[in-house]
């Protein structure tokens, strides 16, 4: 989606302002708000990319009025909901109705877990349709639901300067459709093709592009 | 935190907004057996205290110091990485860049906030923010100037927007002057900035 997370190129955020020491996290409910989306997301409801839509999926004006952690925090309610974790009338009152008798993340099982990780490589039945050193253009595609086009590529020529290898793509594991694996490439492309005229000498930027973003240039 | 209420206060009326938010669903989620508070717990403890930049400084120091280390990790980084102990969540597949005197890397998630955590730990609030997430792409320059990082008009710069499920850890180059230092103080020299392409290594002092 066109969303307010699509932030490449676009003005008038200000000055990075990096912070001297920067702590881990900067209040006590920030820990929890982790720890609790971690746990929430061991549930196995949904996916790591239904979970990066729900926060993309925020009215533009919350998302950019929230800080990352509230944006977490206000897509798991989303997902704890429409997956029927929580009924709408819990979330509002706090109060639960009934007890879930669940296999949930325990603090024994934590190490394993984070120490396992979850690995989004899958095989791909077909050979890789583009190979390295050719020319491609990233296709104007413009979705409703979850992808991972940058909307500054859109159109873009670019190189493929590396086969990553096959990954379960996004666009469609974000929305219950299943894995659907795909070959991915590192896209290479030039500062001058992405923001033409003033932009500056000698940048190149790249990004990884699932084979259906792609057509050849 | 402690979780006690009852001690015949109100501690909700004087809680900020997301302290009572998250709290209440912590709670509503518990109550209703689907998350174990300790849980919550350990994973804090696991990225206050024991997975952060020291992990990635160690992976620089031994390929600056040894060859084949340095060979491994640009073939196949994931497993280099993981022949160290590090690995896990956020850090599954990886790729290290090396910076050189001809060019620059800096990474950045335009579309949200990857970040290599097994080796970096969970990331800054800048790199989460807009400002970053907007320049990185388009005025890497300025933004290194940002952080007090000027680079030589002939650097060529390389930035890398992590869309995928692709970690990427920048190798800075190795300071002048760091000749016999062991590994471990050579790490001492590599900052999480360094590893991220918004500084470079320090000088040895």
């Amino acid at each position: 989606m066109n969303g307010p997370h699509d932030l490449g190129g676009r003005m008038g955020f200000g000055p990075v302002a990096p912070e001297q020491d920067e702590p881990v996290f900067h209040a006590a409910w920030e820990k929890r708000a982790l720890g609790v989306t971690m746990c929430a997301g061991a549930l196995g409801h949904w996916t790591l990319d239904e979970s990066r839509h729900a926060r993309e999926s925020l009215h533009p004006a919350d998302y950019y009025a929230s800080s990352y952690y509230e944006i977490w925090i206000k897509a798991l309610e989303k997902l704890l909901t429409r997956h029927d974790c929580i009924t709408r009338e819990e979330l509002v009152t706090g109060r639960a109705q009934g007890v879930a008798h669940r296999d949930i993340l325990t603090a024994d099982r934590v190490p394993a877990v984070l120490g396992a990780g979850g690995p989004c490589d899958r095989p791909v039945a077909t050979d890789p349709v583009f190979a390295v050193g050719q020319p491609v253009r990233m296709r104007n595609l413009n979705p409703h639901g979850h992808t991972r086009i940058p909307g500054y590529t859109k159109g873009r020529r670019g190189v493929i300067e590396a086969v990553a290898g096959g990954f379960v793509f996004p666009d469609a594991n974000a929305h219950g459709k299943g894995e659907q694996p795909q070959w991915l490439y590192t896209v290479a492309f030039t500062g001058e093709e992405l923001w033409g005229e003033g932009a500056e000498a000698g940048l190149s930027v790249s990004v990884d592009a699932w084979e259906s973003y792609l057509e050849l240039a | 935190m402690t979780h006690d209420h009852d001690d015949g206060h109100d501690h909700d009326n004087h809680m900020d907004p997301m302290t009572a938010r998250v709290r209440a669903l912590e709670t509503l989620l518990s109550d209703k057996g689907l998350i174990d508070p300790a849980a919550i717990d350990a994973i804090v403890d696991t990225y206050q205290n024991k997975i952060g930049p020291r992990n990635g400084a160690r992976v620089v120091a031994r390929a600056w110091s040894e060859p084949d280390f340095c060979e491994w990790l640009k073939r196949d980084a994931t497993a280099a990485i993981a022949s160290m102990g590090f690995y896990g969540r956020q850090g599954e597949h990886m790729k290290a860049v090396f910076n050189t005197p001809q060019e620059h890397n800096l990474v950045v998630c335009t579309l949200c906030s990857c970040y290599p955590w097994s080796v970096l730990g969970l990331p800054p609030v800048w790199y989460k923010s807009p400002p970053y997430r907007s320049r990185a792409v388009m005025e890497p320059r300025s933004v290194l100037a940002e952080f007090g990082a000027h680079l030589p008009e002939d650097v060529r710069i390389r930035v890398w927007d992590s869309t995928a499920e692709l970690r990427y850890l920048v190798v800075p180059m190795r300071p002048e002057g760091t000749d016999g230092l062991t590994q471990e103080q050579l790490a001492d020299l590599v900052t999480r900035d360094s590893m991220i392409g918004t500084a470079f290594a320090e000088a040895p002092r």
